[in-house]
Formats: structure tokens, C-alpha cells, sequence
């Protein structure tokens, strides 16, 4: 039904598209800002205005700094162990909880439920659990990193809804064949769930990537450290002076431009992977929202 | 999220179902894999979410780790009293209070704007474009946006330069008390708009169009469609995260706090959660942190079903 625009539905229509585009400047200027600066000559941008459409000359010395800093990679390395260890161990707990949620003629169900969406509105606060985390000698190991969050009530409760959509002939037919709920699970109900599976992955996945609080509070060996907690010493302590070290003359631009590098090489990662992701993770909150 | 929330909480009417021993074998025989699978789930839940809040009965003790909980002498309510008599009671409730506030007055409404403007592009690719765009600064890490934040808002950073371009003079945003508060909503805007706006991006799909339609043959041109068709449809979505935000007004979140202040801008930045990191975990005053957490938490729940019962009784849609 392709009708002639009034002029006032064109003004509209104006309006509303630049306010959007100027959206996505806002967006992703800044981004670009810390790409030109990183790799600019941190002289130049010195001397000159440093408001930046384009990097000011072009140098490199910032990324080598940031890769030649071991912890660095360090903590990429623990970042990805905690990742992968943590993702697998809130799949596993997860689909168990969203199972049993899932199971209609399951009695003390009602209970469970309560248990466990309760938590969502009330907690016991931040010192107790790190007392008990203390108490249960995780700190200080990889644990301290995958446990204690090792479920989220939120991907439960999305993870339950996509469960419980599913035909309850498909659980009780293969229950007839003899077959038990372990089997339902893995065999039937998770193939069945890719996408939302997908999802969850990601979410959980991402959440690990850049998590740094528990970090910081039950890590002492810095040899755990993961990713974000390297940067965030890099970026927010202002510690730059274990990376410039031996270099000469004025090391303030310099630090400013390992700062912007360092930035950089923690979120690349992430650009490069986002176009292709995006939309699970968009799937993953409508399955949350839409079903009822 | 909110809807699936809303009728899992519906059903939580506990079945009453007649409890015998033959009824509880028979459940077994049938569900006893179902039952070892809850197991690891609710040690988890007991564990590191109920065992805490029994924990959290430290505030009423003077706690020391080598007593334990039950071993660490009585105290009453000698912690909260000194908390209630003490300097900085008046400036954390403040800080506590004024960015929710403003978190509710800017941030609250910021994606839902966003999801109606998106909603009147019809061209899909420029809509997905934005979209993409949008949610991006949701996946960086927080340490990498405040370290961002840091560099910009410093005197040499990017937004000075940009107002110095102007003729204003660079301002010192992140030692100056009195930015604070702008620097933390506008970056929390910045960072989350595109992604809170999928929820109602959700909602408005799920308005009928044949609702558009009769608009349309009744003379309603596209901003009074939106006000009378749009935003009643999303409406209930709104609703239902507004009275958990107001579920949360005491609360602000510490990571993005620690990251953000320094000891100079405490007066306006210092807030309740990071308060209680300070104090337990730095200073390691157990007991007394505890006891300003559990304060914290208890008036959150008691905001949520006070904000719960308002909306059912004005509006008909509430949580439970």
C-alpha cells in the first residue's frame, strides 16, 4: 500500500533518521578517537591540535609496548581458561535447573521456583559471600572464578521458557522407549534448543570475558590475573610505568598511547566477532521477553 | 524478560497436593533422575545465595573469622546505630538516591525513546544498521569504557578539546564533585540504550497491526499513532521495569563506582554498595559493612512490593 508521504510524514521522517544517525556517531566515535590515538605519534599529537579525525603520523611502538608487557598475555591466557571452564560449568547447571523447572508433573516444582526466583529480589550482600568463598578456600584458585557464579537466574528462567515450549509428547514418547531424563536431556531436549543454547553460551561467555570484580577481590597471585584485571591497572591505576621503562625523554604522551593501544587489543577481539553475533544475542532477550 | 518473570512468579502458588509415603515413592520412581539433576542446582542456590543470607546475621554480631558466625558474640543493633549516627549516613543515602533518581529521569527513558524512533524507520537496513551500532558499547567491558571515560573526561582529554574548540574554558570533570553525577548517567546512557531498547523493540512486534490500521482509516497521522497505539501497546514492558528499577532505587551498582571515583569526588560519588566494599573488604570491618548491606537490601525489597502494590492497584500490571 505505497502511498504519497505528506509533507509533514517527510519531516518526521527526517528528523527521526538524523537523530539516529547522529546516534551512531556518538557511538562510534570514540572508538575511532582510540584507534587514530593509539596509533598515532605520540609526539605530534603533543605538538599539535589533538583533536583527532585521522591518526597524527603513524606509529606502532604502543602496540609493541602492550604486547611485550607479559601480563598482558598473562592474562589473556587466564581470561580464556576461566571462559571456557566457567561457560561449560554454567551450560551444565543451567540446563540442569531448566529441566527440572521444565518438568510439569514435578512435585516440590512450586517450591523450587520460589527458591530460586526469590534470589533474584533479596540477597545476603557482598561480605558475606566473599566471607564464604574465604571460608571454602577458594580464593586464590580458578574456582573463585566459575563457582560462585555459577548460575544465572536469568538465563535459568529464559533456558526454562524455551524448555517448556517443547512438546511434552516428545519427552513421554522416549520415555516409553525406556528412556531416563538424562538421556531425555542430552539426546532430545538440548539438540532440540540450539539456538537458545547458542545463546547462552554467548551470554555466559561474555559475562566471564569481562568480569573483574570477583577477580580483584579473591585473586592475590598475579599470575591469575585475568585480562581485565591487567587493564584495569593499565588503564585506571595509571601503572603504564612497568611498560615504559626505559625509554627516554617524556613519558607522559608515550603512557597515554599504551593506554589507548591497550584499549585497543582488549576490545578488537570483540569487533571482530560482534557483527556475526549480534543477532543471537538479540534472539536470545526476544525468546526471554516474548514467550509468556 | 520481564513477562517470562511476571508469569513464573503467577505460578508460584504452592501446589497443595496430598503427601503420603506411597505418594512420595511413587514421585521418586518416576522423577528420581529429575531429582538427582535439581540436586547440584540447589546446593548451588544454598550455598551462594541462602547460606549468605544467613550469613548476613553478622551484622547483628561482632564478628571475627577465627570465632566463626555462631561462635562471634551478640551485639543487637550496635552496628546499625552506628552507622545511622555516623558522618557519612546522610551523604551515601544522598549519593545513593540522587543517581537513581537521575538514572530513572534520563536513563529509564532513554531506550524507549530509542525503540520508538527505530520503530517509525522503514527502511530495514538503515534500522538494522543503527541497531548493530547501538548495542555494541553493551558487550565492551566495563573497565575498558570507564578507562575510556577516565581518558576523555581528563583536562587534555577528547571532551575537552571538543568544548575548548568553543571557547569554554576545559573543566576538570572527574576531580570536580559536581560532574560526577552527569559523567556517570551520561556514560551509563551511552553504554546501554541500544541494548535495553531490545525489550521494547520486543513489545512493540507484538502490538497488532491491525491496530495501526483502524488509526490510519481514523485520521490518526503517525505521531498520534504513536501516542495512542504504540505506547499503550508497550506499556505494561514499561510498567514492569519501572517497579523493578524502583526495586533497586537503593542500590548502585559498586563495580562501575570503584572504577569511576577517587577519594577527591567521595563527596558526591561515594555511594552506599561502595561504601560497603570499602569498609568490608579493605577495611575489613565485617560486621559493620554487613549491617549497612542488609539495611541497603531490606529497604530495596520493602521499595519492590511497595512499587508492586501501587502498580496493581493503579494500573493492573505488577509483578505478582
Amino acid at each position: 500500500m505505497q502511498k504519497r508521504k505528506s509533507i509533514s510524514e517527510i519531516t518526521f521522517d527526517t528528523i527521526n533518521h538524523f537523530i539516529l544517525f547522529l546516534l551512531v556517531i556518538i557511538t562510534i566515535y570514540p572508538f575511532l578517537y582510540v584507534l587514530f590515538a593509539s596509533l598515532s605519534d605520540p609526539l605530534k599529537v603533543l605538538q599539535g591540535g589533538s583533536l583527532l579525525l585521522w591518526p597524527h603520523g603513524f606509529n606502532l611502538d604502543a602496540y609493541k609496548m602492550v604486547f611485550k608487557n607479559p601480563m598482558v598475555m598473562i592474562g589473556y591466557r587466564n581470561t580464556i581458561i576461566y571462559v571456557v571452564t566457567g561457560t561449560a560449568i554454567n551450560m551444565l547447571l543451567t540446563s540442569f535447573g531448566a529441566y527440572v523447572l521444565s518438568r510439569r508433573d514435578l512435585y516440590g516444582k512450586s517450591f523450587f521456583m520460589f527458591l530460586i526466583v526469590f534470589t533474584m529480589f533479596f540477597s545476603g550482600g557482598l561480605i558475606p559471600l566473599y566471607l564464604l568463598v574465604n571460608k571454602l578456600n577458594m580464593t586464590n584458585t580458578v574456582w573463585a572464578m566459575v563457582i560462585p557464579g555459577a548460575i544465572s537466574t536469568w538465563n535459568l528462567i529464559i533456558m526454562r521458557t524455551s524448555f517448556v515450549s517443547m512438546p511434552e509428547s516428545l519427552v513421554e514418547s522416549a520415555k516409553m522407549d525406556g528412556a531416563n531424563d538424562f538421556y531425555v536431556l542430552f539426546k532430545i531436549i538440548l539438540p532440540l534448543s540450539l539456538p537458545i543454547i547458542s545463546v547462552m553460551i554467548l551470554f555466559y561467555g561474555v559475562s566471564h570475558w569481562n568480569s573483574w570484580f570477583n577477580a580483584m577481590i579473591f585473586l592475590r597471585k598475579r599470575e591469575l590475573y585475568p585480562l581485565q584485571l591487567v587493564l584495569r591497572e593499565i588503564l585506571i591505576s595509571n601503572s603504564t610505568d612497568s611498560m615504559t621503562i626505559g625509554i627516554t625523554g617524556d613519558v607522559a604522551p608515550v603512557a597515554e598511547n599504551i593506554k589507548y593501544a591497550t584499549v585497543m587489543v582488549a576490545t578488537i577481539p570483540i569487533l571482530l566477532i560482534y557483527p556475526f553475533l549480534q543477532k543471537y544475542f538479540v534472539k536470545g532477550v526476544m525468546i526471554g521477553a516474548i514467550k509468556e | 524478560m520481564s513477562v517470562t518473570l511476571k508469569s513464573e512468579i503467577n505460578h508460584l502458588s504452592i501446589n497443595k497436593k496430598r503427601i503420603s509415603t506411597t505418594f512420595i515413592i511413587r514421585q521418586w520412581q518416576k522423577n528420581k533422575y529429575v531429582y538427582i539433576m535439581a540436586v547440584p542446582v540447589l546446593l548451588y542456590y544454598i550455598i551462594f545465595h541462602y547460606w549468605p543470607m544467613y550469613g548476613a546475621i553478622i551484622a547483628f554480631k561482632d564478628f571475627s573469622p577465627s570465632k566463626g558466625i555462631l561462635g562471634s558474640p551478640w551485639c543487637g543493633f550496635d552496628h546499625f546505630e552506628m552507622f545511622f549516627t555516623s558522618y557519612y549516613i546522610v551523604r551515601l543515602i544522598r549519593n545513593t538516591l540522587l543517581l537513581s533518581i537521575y538514572n530513572i529521569i534520563f536513563s529509564f527513558p532513554a531506550p524507549i525513546i530509542l525503540a520508538l524512533m527505530l520503530n517509525e524507520v522503514r527502511n530495514k537496513y538503515y534500522k538494522s544498521l543503527v541497531q548493530t551500532i547501538s548495542y555494541l558499547p553493551h558487550f565492551i567491558s566495563l573497565v575498558v569504557i570507564i578507562g575510556m571515560v577516565l581518558e576523555f573526561t581528563s583536562r587534555e582529554g577528547l571532551i575537552n578539546d571538543i568544548i575548548a574548540i568553543f571557547g569554554i574554558e576545559r573543566i576538570p570533570f572527574m576531580i570536580d564533585t559536581k560532574w560526577f553525577r552527569s559523567v556517570y548517567i551520561a556514560s551509563d546512557i551511552w553504554q546501554s540504550v541500544g541494548w535495553n531498547s531490545i525489550i521494547y523493540l520486543a513489545a512493540l512486534s507484538n502490538i497488532n497491526p491491525n491496530l495501526y490500521e483502524a488509526a490510519n482509516i481514523d485520521g490518526a497521522g503517525r505521531w498520534r499513532q504513536m501516542l495512542n497505539v504504540t505506547l499503550p501497546g508497550i506499556a505494561p514492558t514499561v510498567i514492569i521495569l519501572l517497579i523493578l528499577r524502583i526495586g533497586n532505587l537503593m542500590s548502585v551498582g559498586y563495580e562501575k563506582i570503584i572504577l569511576m571515583y577517587n577519594p577527591t569526588i567521595y563527596e558526591t560519588a561515594d555511594v552506599i554498595s561502595s561504601f560497603v566494599y570499602r569498609k568490608g573488604i579493605l577495611e575489613m570491618s565485617y560486621s559493620y559493612s554487613t549491617a549497612i548491606g542488609l539495611f541497603n537490601s531490606i529497604i530495596n525489597f520493602l521499595l519492590l512490593i511497595l512499587a508492586n502494590t501501587v502498580s496493581r492497584n493503579v494500573s493492573e500490571t505488577s509483578l505478582w
